[in-house]
């Protein structure tokens, strides 16, 4: 399909707008991540003035300039740490200020942050977007980034933007310009039809990849986020697949008659950790991503499955029954060394290690299911959701967000939704039909 | 087994919205029977002439029910699936030519994988009775639906448990 080239992204601001003066920038305009019950910053993004309405296949560019700080000001709301001001509180900015806010307007409105910048024809048929940070009260500005996209990339240069300012006020890693592969369902709960689809972290730019003629299930992304894979059921046969999202090509992992399910790539792509029952008995075996033989990792005559590599690829969490229930352990890549890390009441599922390597997620099945976090060693248990049954947490590419799914009491349907680590901002993640199995995907380039 | 391998094609969304319209989801077995009919008291009479010797149908009458029902997280076959199983294997005795799908669910209270790999332990113990029982396993394949295809849509006890079960499945 229209696989765009990656952009050029990042361009030097100085090099479009030659009167900027670069100010040092003062850290006190901070926002506090864990705070949790602490007043969302307030900010003021104004729609992004344009020197001269340009007409691009995205729409021209005035259009673009208010539907760029529209998405980034859905990004920074959603993240929980900013309160954005009402459009009927914002100011109308002209090109000229676009780098040069009015600072006196703005210290009355009661932001603290302003976000402007512009959206500019560029050579090529591209657009650039500019995206400034300031501190009101200061009167300073904090940062800058300029994007160079095509048109029908804009949307990736107003997360860039929300990531530059994410990033700038809570000292914290970008995540908004990332995309999700998760499980689209729709049909009665006995029936369920799945598909594979893709999408951005917001919801935007929804693609079906399977037409639902075989279940599809937990879709994970490679790291370099061209490739999937996934369990399918295609011929009766549920097996693990490794999905090409540029060509549409899929390709059989392992060719044995046995099942192989809950697939994962290590750090650098080059394996699958993945599960295969063997005569009833489960058990974590890795292999080459371009195919090979499997090496067996576990040997419990329990179930052991969901393994999760450690982002430097040198450990891999996984849950076993071993013990009696289900339990999180800890091993060496190789399989060697393996140490129970849960201990708390209740069950323990579905580990995934943060992308930061300082927690493990999880789910928590007790009364119901719940969603969790955990030092690696086991500590510091924390439990961020509370539903019937939430279930299958994933990171997003900076460790601050979880995403998971929740299923209904006796409809079964789930949903997607998210929550940051603070277990305060709980939010739904629009999707077209139902959702599960949600994995978000790393930054993108 | 003659259900329709159908390959996953991976299709773009146009063409996917065309193959969605038409019947959904052929690849996968017909939900079996929601309530079993309890096994005949008296002796079953002559076959009626409509039921072929070897078919679902008939396996259905012989043996009573196709499914067998586990204890929660358990793969154990307690009493009552022994003599289901023991009833499907002097039926499979009769016609060895036949070759069956097991087939192992779990309920929806489970993790997704988890529930695959206790699906297949269920399927796997329900085969090893029938082998234990004198069928040959090269008669006996397995599948593991986990929690995907539960027969009763309810979340409560009296559903969950009729959702943990193995199917033994016959070529119509």
């Amino acid at each position: 399909m229209n696989r765009l080239p990656l952009p050029r992204f990042c361009i030097t601001l100085g090099a479009i707008v030659a009167s900027l003066t670069a100010f040092p920038a003062h850290a006190q305009l901070e926002v506090d991540i864990n705070g949790g019950i602490a007043q969302p910053m307030p900010i003021a993004i104004p729609s992004m003035p344009t020197p001269s309405t340009v007409s691009t296949p995205a729409g021209d560019t005035a259009a673009l300039g208010q539907r760029v700080s529209d998405v980034i000001t859905n990004d920074l709301k959603n993240s929980g740490l900013f309160n954005p001001l009402p459009k009927s509180a914002l100011a109308n900015v002209p090109f000229s200020q676009a780098n040069a806010p009015d600072f006196i307007f703005w210290g009355q409105s009661g932001a603290q942050a302003l976000v402007q910048g512009f959206v500019q024809a560029a050579a090529d048929g591209k657009i650039t977007v500019g995206c400034y940070l300031y501190d009101v009260l200061g009167k300073v500005e904090l940062t800058r980034q300029g994007f160079e996209v095509v048109p029908a990339q804009w949307r990736r240069a107003a997360h860039k933007c929300a990531d530059t300012v994410y990033s700038r006020l809570t000292g914290e890693g970008p995540y908004f310009d990332s995309k999700v592969v998760y499980v689209s369902e729709t049909g009665p709960k006995q029936n369920r039809i799945k598909r594979l689809a893709i999408m951005d972290q917001d919801g935007a730019n929804h693609r079906f990849l399977t037409n639902g003629q075989s279940i599809v299930l937990t879709p994970r992304f490679a790291p370099n986020q061209q490739t999937i894979t996934y369990m399918s059921y295609a011929g009766d046969r549920p097996r693990i697949y490794v999905y090409n999202v540029g060509t549409g090509q899929q390709r059989l992992v392992v060719d044995q008659p046995n099942m192989t399910f809950a697939p994962r790539f290590s750090p650098d792509g080059k394996y699958v950790v993945f599960s295969m029952s063997v005569g009833g008995n489960t058990d974590i075996y890795r292999v080459s991503a371009s195919g090979g033989t499997p090496q067996r990792l576990t040997t419990s005559p329990g179930i052991d499955t969901a393994a999760s590599y450690s982002p430097d690829g040198s450990k891999i969490v996984f849950e076993s029954d071993r013990s009696g229930g289900q339990q999180l352990y800890v091993m060496n890549a190789d399989g060697s060394n393996q140490n129970r890390i849960s201990y708390g009441g209740g069950r323990y599922a579905t580990p995934v290690w943060s992308p930061r390597g300082d927690m493990i997620a999880f789910t928590k099945l007790g009364g119901g299911f719940a969603v969790g976090v955990m030092g690696t060693d086991g500590s510091g248990e924390k439990i961020l959701t509370n539903g019937w049954q939430d279930e299958g947490p994933s990171w997003s590419p900076n460790g601050r967000v979880i995403m998971f799914f929740r299923t209904g009491q006796g409809s079964g349907k789930a949903d997607l939704w998210s929550v940051d680590l603070t277990g305060v901002n709980e939010r739904p993640v629009p999707t077209p039909l139902d959702g599960s199995d949600p994995a978000w995907g790393p930054l993108l380039p | 087994m003659a259900r329709s391998m159908l390959n996953v094609a991976l299709v773009s969304a146009l063409v996917l919205t065309a193959a969605c319209t038409k019947k959904k989801v052929e690849d996968l077995p017909p939900p079996p029977a929601a309530a079993p009919t309890p096994a005949p008291e008296a002796p079953a009479p002559a076959p009626s002439n409509t039921t072929i010797p070897g078919s679902r149908a008939d396996f259905m009458q012989q043996a009573g029910t196709d499914t067998v029902h586990f204890a929660t997280d358990s793969s154990d076959v307690d009493s009552e699936a022994q003599s289901i199983l023991s009833r499907q294997a002097q039926w499979l005795a009769k016609f060895p030519n036949v070759a069956v799908t097991i087939e192992g669910h779990a309920d929806e209270r489970g993790t997704r994988e988890y529930n695959l790999a206790l699906g297949d332990r269920r399927a796997n113990s329900a085969k090893n009775f029938l082998v234990q029982a004198g069928v040959s396993a090269s008669r006996i394949s397995v599948i593991s639906y986990g929690k995907e295809r539960p027969v009763a849509a309810g979340s409560d006890e009296g559903s969950w448990a009729q959702n943990r079960r193995a199917v033994t499945v016959v070529p119509q």
